[in-house]
């Protein structure tokens, strides 16, 4: 079972061989009053690496990411995270009162807070959209200031929380490609928890498959886009009858 | 032609038509003595009396002395009310302790607690300014109250991932988020204050708004009664376009606001 050999500490073949995770846990449990959420999930993520977390609704997938990113108690549990992680959520969650850039800004500590939030906003493709409200953004636009957000603090963990799902197609295509350079460019780790397993091959290169509190599937995904394009059929159908079990 | 089909468009839907014609008919309804002038005055004499008390000094006094009464109270009421809405909307301890209260407190009609008012703080100003105070804590503390427990959760929780400590969090999420509500319930304290003062003065005042109402009666004043009326109406509407203007300025990030 996949589980237990990740659980053995299975040899990583990451770009980055570094010895440490980023994101170590062991043997994770999660109860909410009689229900099990997660059942014993182990987890290492690695720097630089782009994890894709697939899993039905209530597989307990969002769960993993909150307590990741702290913002659910996982008292006396086995969990090692870094303390620099940023989370994007589905909704953007911009706070309305404040323009665009200050969004960006907020919780910022140090020096030019004001030029950082910009660049990172021109990076974004939203240079131009510096004052702007966030009631007056589209959804694409509300989505990439959150995006800025997040990576303007250079969190050594990006958490995404389905960040695509209301988007629509050709808007979900254009951020897929703006979160690939971003990786690239700042290389955080990074957990993108979906339920497209589409989204997942074509972004991450490693993907998880959690069911009913356990991570029931592991699955690499290498090389160009050509060769991610002919590994999607056979992989969509292993991942598809993974989860569908 | 078609110009007096428009004029006549603009009349059938314009808002001053009726308001004006009902004046009209009141005016000529006193000349032609269908309405008797000790029953009501003519908008004419009205005018004219409102003329007089404004020259002669007595009206802008005593609408001074009622201005500061309110002033006083409700910067007294809005203060504790802010101040119990923080307590109970941002620590549980604080709305267990507080909420039980002032659900108690909102039971008892403001204006019923007059004569207690006057028995411990005597005719003076006192009991008036004590009535707006304490007609007034209940409205804002509230509405900041419930402004406060109503943010978006979610929005909380942003900022928790961006950092924010508990201090940051309420100064950057919690209050603005509460803001509209908060100003909702100043609306109210300042309609509830105009009307707490109508009734406060009436407490042996020897000046003030209410004291020239008082008096007007006593010497049947019609008019000058009628003048009191219209400077109570033309307060609320100030208290109204006041606020309006806070919230314009406090909500521009508002789509709504940003279209008009």
């Amino acid at each position: 079972m996949h589980t237990n050999a990740l659980a053995s500490g299975e040899p990583e073949m990451t770009a980055a061989p570094s010895a440490e995770p980023v994101v170590r846990v062991r043997n994770l449990v999660r109860r909410f009053g009689e229900n099990t959420i997660l059942d014993g999930v182990d987890l290492s993520i690695y720097r630089g690496e782009f994890i894709a977390l697939l899993g039905r609704s209530g597989s307990g997938k969002t769960t993993l990411l909150r307590t990741l990113a702290g913002l659910d108690d996982a008292g006396g549990q086995d969990l090692r995270v870094p303390s620099s992680r940023a989370v994007v959520f589905q909704d953007a969650r911009l706070l309305p009162w404040k323009k665009v850039w200050k969004n960006v800004a907020l919780g910022l500590k140090g020096a030019e807070i004001k030029a950082r939030a910009e660049s990172a906003l021109e990076e974004v493709g939203l240079g131009h959209r510096l004052d702007a409200w966030p009631l007056t953004l589209s959804g694409g636009e509300a989505q990439r200031t959150a995006l800025a957000r997040a990576l303007v603090r250079e969190p050594d963990l990006l958490l995404l929380d389905e960040p695509f799902a209301a988007l629509d197609a050709l808007t979900r295509h254009r951020m897929h490609e703006l979160v690939q350079s971003l990786w690239r460019a700042h290389s955080p780790a990074v957990l993108l928890v979906t339920h497209d397993v589409n989204e997942a091959i074509s972004l991450a290169d490693r993907i998880l498959v959690l069911d009913r509190g356990r991570i029931v599937a592991e699955e690499r995904v290498a090389g160009t886009p050509a060769e991610r394009a002919r590994l999607r059929s056979a992989l969509h159908e292993k991942l598809l009858s993974t989860l569908g079990g | 032609m078609t110009r007096a089909a428009n004029l006549g468009r603009y009349l059938a839907r314009a808002r001053w038509v009726s308001p004006v014609a009902l004046l009209l008919a009141w005016e000529a309804g006193s000349r032609l003595d269908i309405v008797p002038q000790r029953i009501l005055a003519a908008p004419s004499v009205v005018v004219g009396t409102l003329f007089e008390l404004t020259v002669s000094g007595e009206l802008p006094a005593n609408l001074l002395v009622s201005f500061g009464r309110v002033a006083f109270g409700l910067s007294i009421g809005v203060s504790l009310g802010i101040v119990l809405g923080l307590v109970a909307g941002l620590w549980r301890t604080g709305e267990a302790t507080v909420d039980p209260l002032m659900q108690i407190k909102r039971m008892i009609p403001s204006l019923a607690l007059t004569p207690l008012f006057i028995v411990w703080f005597g005719i003076g100003e006192t009991p008036k300014i004590a009535l707006i105070a304490s007609a007034t804590v209940f409205p804002v503390y509230l509405n900041l109250y419930t402004g406060i427990r109503n943010v978006d959760a979610r929005l909380v929780e942003a900022a928790r991932t961006l950092g924010l400590n508990r201090a940051a969090q309420i100064w950057h999420v919690i209050l603005p988020g509460a803001l509209p509500s908060f100003l909702v319930g100043l609306r109210y304290a300042l309609a509830t204050s105009i009307l707490v003062l109508i009734v406060a003065e009436q407490i042996n005042a020897s000046a003030g708004l209410g004291y020239l109402v008082n008096y007007a009666r006593d010497f049947m004043r019609i008019d000058i009664i009628v003048v009191c009326l219209m400077v109570y109406a033309v307060l609320g509407l100030a208290a109204d376009g006041l606020l309006r203007m806070i919230e314009r300025r406090a909500f521009a990030w508002r789509p709504s606001i940003l279209e008009n």
